[in-house]
């Protein structure tokens, strides 16, 4: 039994607890060892993520490197890890993001400068421990949501899916803009509480799911959580879930990760916490932790509830669609620039949940693709209007203008995240979004040409934003506004080369997820629509 | 021993009743606690004054623990499971969750001695380092009498015997085989918590007021139990738990049961409800519990610590032990009712828990929707209900006291400062002893890898195993709302700024200290690896019959 998915999960968590015992002290010196010990654990991590998407064999078993440990006998709970190709890029996907966040929030969580009220006084206990908490909090939810893509167990990943809100909870309300004053304390707690009930309630209603799923399997003698026995139970019939058993079960499991996704109308948390957190957190909320939601519909909502996901799927298109045009709408009429990219995102995770419920291949396959180009271009986004905001110490738009002429390289990379934001062709998102909308249409063309509208909408949000902020006259306030630091150009760096090299060249990352995702639609009984040719026309209706 | 006074008393009148039977062994935890109490008390008259408190701590730890050694070896011996006992002319069971629920209450019970053990947080009185508790219990509040006490650095070391005797009770009342025992137990364990909760050094008129409020409505309780006592004796012509299961089952009839079938079934269900009714005060069950928040408050803090959790657990143990084995045939009768009990018990303390100011008040409501929750583990009425409710409890017990035992820590010139509002900002003073109280919180939040998760797990399956899935439903719900509140004081700790003037966190010393590490190892412990305690209770899960 190969150890190296605990690795890849003891890693981080280990860090975390290494990183938090740190000695203390206010002294630069000390800061930045804590800095250099977190970030060389991040970079551990990363090195065994990409050893395990390496090490994974797209043609051979459906689950490799498993691993398993008795836990709770008594709930026949074991805590077993097994990645397929979902699984192995999207935690390398954390794995690449962590580090890149901790470089981008290097002094987001240094004590603040003397002014009064701004913050915590670096003589205070608080003020001297505030550096190893922040990024021992990054650490945890790295282990915690690795652990949720490796999990082979409902029950395993059902508590690192809860337990990550913990650390995230503290990350969002602890650690928030240095901008605002005490009006900004207000809001960010406010934000990390309705993230965090948000996120609970979804959570507990899982919670009921699950204990239906374990009552109803056991008393069919299947008294496990473990996945691979449950899909191929349920798959050939050994298990059988009543209609509405099934039914509501799937609506639990789906609750929960679709306020995780977000999806509309579950979404109203993120606009708040993705704005007040720090811009380091945004991006490990909307490229970290909300992916965990998508790939648990994947994984679990269609392989634990083949049937129940073909009812629902519908339904599930049109909340999707209602997202990605409502999404963008809204990030049309902001004036802030981190609520702007929120709601980009929420448009984005629409599109991710379309493609997985249309239930194509393509469909599934541009969803997961999504998640990891998502990902990076929304980091690169993000992050580069963090720096900008920094700067200027405001996040509203209307405070901007003319930044291109003062600093070339920062509107630069701003403009490719923003261009990466509109699936620009050549850049990585084109790539899935494009999958997404032929693999939507293939089975439902009226849904998939209305989302299409998201995309036009995409450019005018994502235009404009560059427009405002970085063309035109330069305002007060950015006439000084230093380009981009040497920490900052590594940050954005491997982003930027990541979202062009798989724009142009999407395939390793295509052949280590097609098998996977194959696999998962053969669950649900699915196999692609016929296309669409006359001849075809007559039996394409029926759709098996 | 209330058995073996009674049947003593009637052996003098007829020589045909022989005499009674003790096992002496097997009753030795109860033994052993009930006789450090008599010696706690010997030791208030005849000790000096300056050594009654160490000699009354040593000799409730080593009773204590001595108990629970007992209670250990008798495991170890194979008593409770596989072996079954009945003891003292049938009046004692010694089963397994009698032993398990004797086991955690005497846990419980030294945790709550270390924490009353605590002297430094109040400031000397009288040259004399105070603890928790009245320096005269009769003085009048504010006299001169009491401010002569207090100079005179009075303690009131009673507390120790007191808490012994309550001790004692609870450990009989989830072991009592008949319904005569259990109110005997009953009353054994109460009477000493009424008079625990007057004994505040501080606020005395509120600590008195609690012990009245609790004292008038608990007896009522013990009368209504009493009463149900009674007619449950009218109808089966016994007051033993498995006779009576007899006579409902049809196996024996009895007097009462032969002359009018209608007659007496009146009598089974008034006295089952009357009963009932007497045990769901005890936990603090919806519509029985308007008397926690203002006892709870009250109470000096270690009490309620102790309280909280030690009555809670004896509390269940009696009411699994009634329903489990002298009314499992009336399951259709009595099942209805406790749904709506329990959904009622969550719903409303979840939600009166949220508009809570006051810290203490706030673990109250939070007790009353704890109660709720176990209350859906003992209706699943099978053996995983029966198992993951004494699971529950040990995982609960130690969460309340560590809660309690942080609460006396924040304090300001008036003693604890319990108003929600000068906790804000604790987390930014006193991180560490912040971060323990919201782990304590998120136990009680149900957060995975605390044992509150565990516990709730454990009651919610049962319970969907036993049908009851709108309980399940209704439960989860309330956690939600529950978790608001919880994490509501975690935001105040955190995220709010410190008032000037705020209260301080006082250094405890090593008793204090260790209670609270304790009850933190265990949260931890229960929340991570729990597979050998689940074991544990699984194993003790069987009644005697």
């Amino acid at each position: 039994m190969s150890v190296l998915l605990s690795a890849t999960c003891v890693v981080p968590a280990a860090g975390a607890v290494l990183t938090a015992a740190l000695p203390a002290g206010s002294t630069e010196a000390r800061r930045t060892t804590t800095k250099y010990v977190a970030l060389g654990v991040s970079a551990v991590t990363l090195v065994l993520a990409a050893v395990v998407a390496l090490r994974f064999d797209p043609h051979g078993a459906r689950y490799q490197l498993t691993e398993s440990y008795s836990w709770i006998r008594s709930f026949g709970i074991t805590f077993s890890l097994g990645v397929d190709g979902i699984g192995a890029v999207l935690a390398l996907l954390t794995a690449v993001l962590v580090p890149v966040v901790m470089l981008a929030s290097w002094h987001d969580a240094d004590p603040a400068p003397a002014a009064p009220g701004t913050g915590p006084d670096p003589d205070t206990f608080e003020g001297r421990r505030r550096t190893q908490g922040f990024f021992a909090l990054i650490l945890a939810v790295e282990a915690m949501v690795v652990v949720s893509f490796y999990a082979l167990d409902v029950f395993v990943f059902y508590v690192f899916f809860e337990a990550m809100l913990i650390p995230m909870y503290f990350l969002i309300g602890g650690f928030g803009d240095r901008a605002g004053g005490p009006e900004s304390a207000r809001q960010r707690s406010y934000a990390a509480v309705k993230f965090l009930l948000y996120n609970l309630l979804g959570g507990l209603v899982m919670l009921a799911a699950v204990i239906g799923l374990y009552v109803i399997a056991q008393d069919q003698g299947f008294g496990t959580f473990d996945l691979p026995g449950l899909t191929s139970a349920i798959a050939d019939g050994r298990l059988r879930l009543s209609g509405t058993a099934e039914n509501v079960l799937f609506l639990g499991f789906f609750f929960a990760f679709a306020v995780k996704a977000p999806l509309w109308p579950l979404h109203t948390w993120l606009p708040n916490a993705m704005g007040e957190a720090t811009a380091g957190t945004a991006v490990l909320i909307t490229a970290v932790v909300d992916k965990v939601g998508t790939f648990a519909m994947l994984r679990f909502c269609l392989g634990l509830f083949p049937d129940a996901s073909k009812t629902f799927a519908p339904a599930i298109l049109v909340l999707s669609v209602i997202g990605i045009l409502y999404g963008a709408l809204l990030a049309v009429g902001q004036k802030d620039i981190k609520r702007l990219v929120a709601y980009a995102s929420i448009s984005h995770f629409g599109f991710i949940i379309m493609g997985v419920f249309a239930l194509t291949s393509q469909g599934q396959s541009g969803a997961t693709l999504y998640m990891v180009n998502h990902g990076l271009s929304t980091a690169a986004w993000m992050l580069v209007a963090g720096f900008l905001i920094s700067r200027r110490g405001s996040r509203l738009i209307a405070d901007y203008g003319g930044v291109q002429k003062t600093a070339p390289v920062l509107a630069g990379t701003f403009l490719i995240g923003s261009l990466a934001t509109l699936s620009l062709p050549g850049l990585a998102p084109f790539v899935s979004e494009f999958l997404v909308l032929v693999g939507t249409f293939t089975r439902y063309p009226a849904i998939g040409i209305v989302a299409t509208f998201g995309i036009v909408l995409a450019a005018l949000y994502a235009l404009l934003l560059y427009q405002r902020t970085m063309t035109g006259p330069v305002k007060e306030g950015v006439r000084e506004m230093p380009d981009l630091r040497a920490r900052e150009l590594a940050v954005v760096a491997p982003l930027v080369a990541l979202t062009i090299l798989l724009g142009v060249y999407p395939k390793p990352l295509t052949d280590l997820v097609n098998p996977s995702v194959n696999a998962t639609l053969s669950q649900v009984h699915e196999t692609d629509p016929a296309p669409a040719h006359p001849v075809a026309a007559t039996s394409g209706g029926e759709q098996k | 021993m209330s058995a073996t006074a009674v049947l003593a008393a009637a052996g003098g009148n007829t020589a045909s009743i022989p005499a009674p039977h003790i096992e002496y062994g097997q009753l030795s935890p109860m033994l052993v606690v009930f006789g450090a109490a008599v010696a706690g008390v010997l030791v208030e008259a005849f000790v000096p004054r300056r050594l009654r408190h160490w000699t009354q701590v040593s000799l409730a730890l080593v009773a204590l623990i001595g108990a629970f050694v007992a209670v250990v070896v008798l495991a170890a011996q194979g008593h409770g499971s596989p072996r079954i006992d009945l003891l003292a002319m049938d009046s004692v069971a010694l089963d397994g969750p009698a032993l398990f629920l004797q086991g955690v209450i005497l846990l419980v019970a030294v945790v709550a001695v270390l924490t009353y053990a605590e002297r430094r947080l109040e400031p000397r009185a009288g040259g004399l380092p105070a603890d928790a508790f009245a320096a005269q219990a009769a003085a009048t509040p504010g006299g001169e009498q009491e401010r002569a006490a207090v100079r005179a650095g009075f303690t009131t070391s009673e507390v120790f015997p007191l808490t012994m005797f309550a001790v004692g009770g609870m450990l009989l009342f989830p072991a009592a085989n008949d319904l005569l025992t259990m109110f005997v137990a009953l009353e054994v364990f109460s009477l000493p918590l009424y008079l625990l909760c007057a004994l505040a050094r501080r606020r005395r008129l509120l600590s008195q007021e609690a012990a009245v409020k609790y004292f008038l409505l608990g007896a009522f309780a013990s009368a209504f139990f009493l009463f149900g006592t009674a007619l449950l004796y009218g109808y089966a012509g016994s007051v033993k738990l498995g006779d009576i299961a007899d006579v409902i089952s049809g196996k024996a009839m009895t007097t009462a049961a032969q002359l009018s079938t209608t007659q007496s079934d009146a009598l089974l269900l008034t006295g089952l409800a009357v009963l009932a009714v007497g045990l769901l005060f005890k936990v603090g069950a919806v519509p029985f519990h308007s008397w926690t928040p203002d006892v709870y408050q009250g109470a000096p803090t270690p009490v309620t610590g102790f309280m909280a959790s030690a009555t809670k657990v004896a509390a269940f143990g009696a009411f699994l032990r009634l329903f489990y084995v002298a009314f499992p045939g009336l399951r259709l009768d009595w099942r209805p009712v406790m749904w709506g009990v329990a959904i009622l018990t969550m719903v409303v303390g979840a939600v009166l828990a949220v508009t809570q100011q006051d810290v203490k008040r706030l673990l109250a409501y939070s007790s009353i929707a704890h109660a709720g929750f176990i209350l859906t583990g003992v209706i699943a009425v099978n053996k995983q209900g029966l198992s993951s409710v004494l699971f529950y409890l040990l995982a609960y017990s130690f969460v309340t006291l560590g809660a309690f035992a942080v609460v006396t820590l924040v304090r300001d010139s008036k003693g604890e400062a319990t108003h929600l509002s000068s906790w804000a900002g604790l987390g930014r003073r006193s991180p560490l002893v912040a971060a323990v109280f919201a782990l304590f919180l998120l136990a009680f939040a149900g957060i995975p890898l605390t044992s509150g998760f565990t516990g709730k797990f454990a009651v919610f399956q049962a319970a969907a195993a036993g049908g009851a899935t709108p309980l399940v439903v209704v439960g989860v719900l309330s956690s939600a709302v529950a978790a608001f509140f919880y994490i509501r004081v975690i935001v105040l700790m955190f995220f709010s700024d410190p008032k000037p003037g705020g209260p301080t966190v006082a250094i405890p010393s090593a008793f204090t200290a260790t209670a609270i590490g304790l009850g933190v190892l265990v949260t931890l412990v229960l929340g991570v690896l729990p597979q050998y305690f689940l074991d544990l209770a699984s194993k003790a899960s069987l009644f005697a019959y």
